[in-house]
């Protein structure tokens, strides 16, 4: 976001030359121009879909920011504000709705509202009328074809008898006034305008929402072409607030706690909608024997994995980075650019090439040791193959980093410790490295944030195998992270609620450990500073 | 004056930020500044990249015909998520094409529609895959193509059809003996399972994964996974697995076991026509059969997957959508181009008639899925891939059938009830 920011505000630079000129109001002109038109182009669609609340937020900020902006003073909000409305949409907003979904029971087959639900449930309900004619179907109007009632000109294909149908009812056309093709559709009527494909597909949804009622049920259109005799399977009784089946009668009463039509017997209607669950998905985390069982062993290797990726990863780059920082050494830059390459290829790329390598019978590292060790299938050699593969993938960034902070190390200091009596070990120790740690703590901090949700590092390795025989749910090599994923996503489709749920409980664990360790560092930076 | 107009700047991106609030919501309204080049409207398309660029050609050609304009676009990964979502909030397609046991899901979120087809178009069609599209007894696509798993050899190491199980391990052992073959089949499990190439082995040793309710549909209520005749299928696996005869291993994995095949490090690969481009690339002599089923047992069943075009319920322009997947899919040419951008069979009985003869494979490939079952549609079936893929991954690696599966029922009726 600050890299968009700074590209944005780069174009400031430009005007300079005109101080005091016309470049400046000009420019500011044209960008206050900028935000009306999309102020203007952003209203729209939220006037279409009768947004008010967007609108109003809409019309607010553009007009807060004319409001500052014309205005000469409160320069420190002209600076502000910018920062502050990207926190919000960028930050704040999609926390809040995590915070929102975490509440409600949104997953697959509670996405829509009721409304959505029922109109669903009837929709699916409609089936032919067992016996019932197949029509030919013209679209047709009396009027204009743009605006003019609709007429359903419907021929039964064994008579060639063609029928008007209207909201109020089916008619028979004498066969003078029609001219009907070979396949059935009629090519002219009297007093009626036939509607072309595109003029009949501008009207799509009149088309689809035709319903010519008959004894048995009812004639919809079936594209533009064809026409049959359906009914309606199941109704909606606002009355009850049920749906009702026609046939059977049957009823499903609508339960406003899981947002769903159920009967009498428990059975539910697969079309539900979205409602308000309290702190069930809360409490699912907990109370749930499956998920709250293997929970702490989980977390504890995924405390492992983190501290071993972060760490691993920092005392190998360093060492190299050490290494590399003496002047004695020859083709450094050769050696550097070399130890960066991991850092520059794909990860995701990489992570598969190394899944690949650790095949027991087809990989590489197997056949290069000769080896024939079950990679993935142990618990201890597929933990022991992840961290592997995350100090490959993440040692040159750390290289990276301790080489610019030691070379940001006035080396006058070494050199006083050397002249001091002190031993390289003792120079490193006691002055290079505190140093160091000041600059990088924070960074180490922030890798280990990463790593411990680093979801791509084992999906597409292990996918957290080698799972025991008697849990398929939660393997060996799995983080909290795909763990969770495996349970909002991988079994009975999408759960958002849940899984919105599991990311605050995640989001408060890696919220804690950073909490605690940059009180630490804050701690050590005034013991060295 | 410097630091005012660079506070305007960032007015720019404040106006960024605006429209960003409302980015959730202007996709519905687009069409009205869409200027619209064909009068009547605008029909979308959604497939993946391969049938996108198939089917350009065949809309293009309805739109005008119909005075409007079709828009093909192609959906390179998640599509059936993505197809969801985006009907959902108003942005997606009219017409979606895609396998069929997404129906369930699509159905539970309201997103699409039945279709009404003639019992002339219903005719025309293979009836297994009508039968793969019906769901609560209404069909719900128009179904084009099919594909099922079949056992392709290398017919210069093996030049006979093994008929059972027994026969295909035995005769791999002796190709292994005389070092003509590393591997005894190319039949992918991976770390993690995969039930769908497990399935013709585990329903010809007897086991099952729903059994069927009265109106024909898969009963989620009766889960055969943990039942003692699905145990007894796994015990076969396990003796085709890394404690056993070595047939099966999770080493072979979806990257690795075509490759292995047109390495020619086995003479036996378990795949689907997806399979057949490689292998004619890689010019290996091969065959297609059956997957061969355990001596004295059932015949194996591949599941059955079809690939359909559906009318969305959520679609802008449902009436053109539903003439175009009724009435237009449903015509050979369209199905032959689609064949030819990937070679499935055509499910169109019109359409396979014209291919069949220059395509010797197709007729292979239907024979091997003669058997088969259409995978379930059913919602709950998404519970069920996951657990007992492991299930079967942990039983090849030579886990006790009885533990690994009555493990996975649990998982897996936790989150079907």
């Amino acid at each position: 976001m600050t890299a968009l920011l700074e590209r944005e505000t780069a174009p400031a630079e430009a005007p300079r030359p005109g101080r005091g000129g016309l470049a400046g109001p000009l420019v500011k002109i044209a960008l206050l121009g900028l935000v009306a038109g999309l102020a203007v182009w952003a209203a729209f669609p939220l006037i279409a879909e009768r947004a008010w609340t967007g609108l109003a937020v809409l019309l607010a900020a553009t007009a807060g920011l004319f409001y500052l902006y014309t205005g000469r003073r409160r320069v420190p909000a002209k600076y502000l504000v910018p920062g502050t409305l990207f926190l919000l949409v960028f930050q704040l907003f999609p926390v809040a709705y995590t915070a929102a979904t975490a509440f409600t029971n949104f997953s697959d087959g509670h996405r829509g509202d009721k409304r959505e639900a029922v109109v669903a449930i009837q929709t699916a309900s409609v089936t032919r009328v067992p016996g019932s004619t197949e029509y030919a179907l013209t679209v047709a109007t009396t009027g204009d074809p743009a605006t003019g009632p609709l007429t359903f000109l419907v021929t039964d294909p064994a008579t060639r008898v063609v029928s008007a149908g209207t909201r109020d009812g089916l008619e028979e056309l004498p066969a003078g006034d029609v001219t009907v093709n070979a396949t059935g559709r009629v090519t002219a009527a009297a007093g009626y305008t036939l509607l072309n494909g595109g003029q009949a597909s501008a009207r799509s949804r009149e088309i689809t929402g035709l319903a010519v009622p008959t004894p048995g049920g009812a004639i919809r259109s079936q594209g533009l072409s064809r026409a049959y005799e359906g009914k309606a399977g199941r109704a909606y009784d606002a009355g009850c607030d049920c749906v009702r089946d026609t046939t059977t009668g049957r009823t499903w009463t609508a339960d406003e706690e899981v947002g769903a039509f159920v009967a009498a017997d428990g059975e539910r209607l697969a079309q539900g909608w979205r409602v308000g669950v309290g702190l069930s998905n809360f409490t699912r985390l907990v109370t749930d024997a499956a998920i709250a069982g293997p929970f702490a062993r989980t977390l504890i290797w995924n405390l492992i994995f983190a501290l071993a990726s972060t760490g691993g990863t920092f005392v190998l780059g360093l060492g190299c980075a050490l290494a590399l920082h003496s002047p004695r050494v020859r083709g450094r830059g050769l050696y550097r650019t070399l130890l960066v390459l991991p850092y520059a290829m794909p990860s995701f790329a990489m992570l598969l090439v190394w899944r690949d390598m650790f095949n027991t019978d087809f990989g590489l590292i197997n056949n290069l040791f000769g080896l024939d060790v079950d990679w993935f299938g142990g618990a201890a050699s597929a933990r022991i193959a992840v961290i592997l593969v995350q100090l490959w993938l993440g040692y040159p960034y750390m290289f990276l980093v301790a080489t610019g902070a030691l070379q940001a190390i006035p080396p006058e200091l070494s050199e006083a410790s050397r002249i001091d009596g002190a031993s390289p070990w003792q120079s490193l120790k006691r002055v290079t490295l505190p140093l160091l740690l000041v600059a990088l703590t924070p960074l180490l901090i922030s890798s280990f944030a990463f790593n411990f949700n680093n979801f791509n590092a084992i999906y597409l390795t292990t996918d957290g195998a080698p799972f025991p025989a008697d849990n398929p749910a939660n393997g060996a090599t799995d983080l909290l992270i795909t763990y969770t994923y495996r349970l909002a996503f991988g079994g009975s489709g999408a759960e958002y609620g849940f899984a919105a749920a599991v990311s605050i409980f995640i989001f408060v664990i890696v919220a804690v450990i950073s909490t605690v360790s940059f009180r630490r560092t804050r701690r050590q930076e005034e013991v060295y500073s | 004056m410097r630091i005012r107009t660079a506070g305007v700047v960032t007015a720019l991106t404040l106006a960024l930020a605006a429209t960003g609030c409302s980015g959730g919501s202007d996709d519905p309204a687009t069409p009205t500044s869409a200027a619209p080049a064909g009068a009547g409207g605008k029909l979308v398309i959604w497939g993946d990249d391969k049938r996108a660029a198939a089917l350009k050609p065949f809309a293009d050609r309805f739109g005008q015909e119909n005075g409007v304009t079709v828009e093909v676009q192609a959906i390179s990964k998640d599509q059936q998520t993505t197809f969801v979502t985006a009907s959902q909030q108003g942005s997606g397609p009219d017409v979606m094409v895609g396998a069929h046991d997404w129906i369930g899901n699509l159905v539970q979120n309201g997103t699409i529609d039945p279709v009404q087809l003639t019992a002339a178009q219903q005719q025309g069609l293979a009836p297994n895959a009508v039968k793969a599209v019906t769901f609560n007894g209404q069909v719900y696509g128009v179904p084009y193509a099919t594909e099922n798993l079949a056992l392709i050899r290398n017919t210069e190491l093996a030049p006979e059809a093994p008929a059972t199980m027994e026969d295909l391990v035995a005769q791999a052992k002796k190709l292994r003996a005389g070092k003509k073959a590393s591997e005894l089949l190319c039949l992918q499990v991976g770390q993690n399972g995969d039930a769908y190439h497990a399935y013709p082995l585990f329903s010809s040793a007897g086991g099952y994964l729903f059994g069927t309710a009265a109106n024909g549909d898969y009963d989620k209520n009766d889960l055969g996974i943990a039942k003692p005749e699905s145990i007894a299928a796994f015990q076969k696996i396990r003796a085709l697995g890394e404690k056993g005869d070595g047939a099966l291993k999770r080493s072979i994995t979806v990257e690795n076991s075509i490759a292995t095949f047109t390495a020619g490090k086995c003479a036996y690969l378990v795949s689907g026509p997806w399979a057949v481009t490689d292998v004619k690339k890689a010019k290996i002599a091969y065959d297609i059969s059956p997957v061969p089923g355990f001596a004295g047992a059932k015949p194996a069943q591949p599941f059955l997957g079809v690939q359909s075009f559906y009318v969305a319920a959520k679609g802008k322009n449902k009436a053109l959508a539903q003439e175009f997947v009724t009435n237009y899919v449903t015509t050979p040419e369209l199905a032959v181009a689609l064949y030819q951008a990937e070679p499935r069979p055509p499910v169109l009985t019109a359409a396979y008639d014209q291919v069949k003869g220059a395509d010797p494979d197709l007729a292979k490939f239907v024979e091997a899925g003669r058997n088969a079952v259409p995978l379930p549609a059913i919602p709950e079936m998404a519970s069920v891939w996951d657990p007992f893929s492991k299930a079967e991954s942990a039983v090849v690696g030579g886990a006790d059938p009885k533990t690994a599966l009555t493990a996975a029922a649990k998982t897996i009726s936790g989150q079907i009830n």
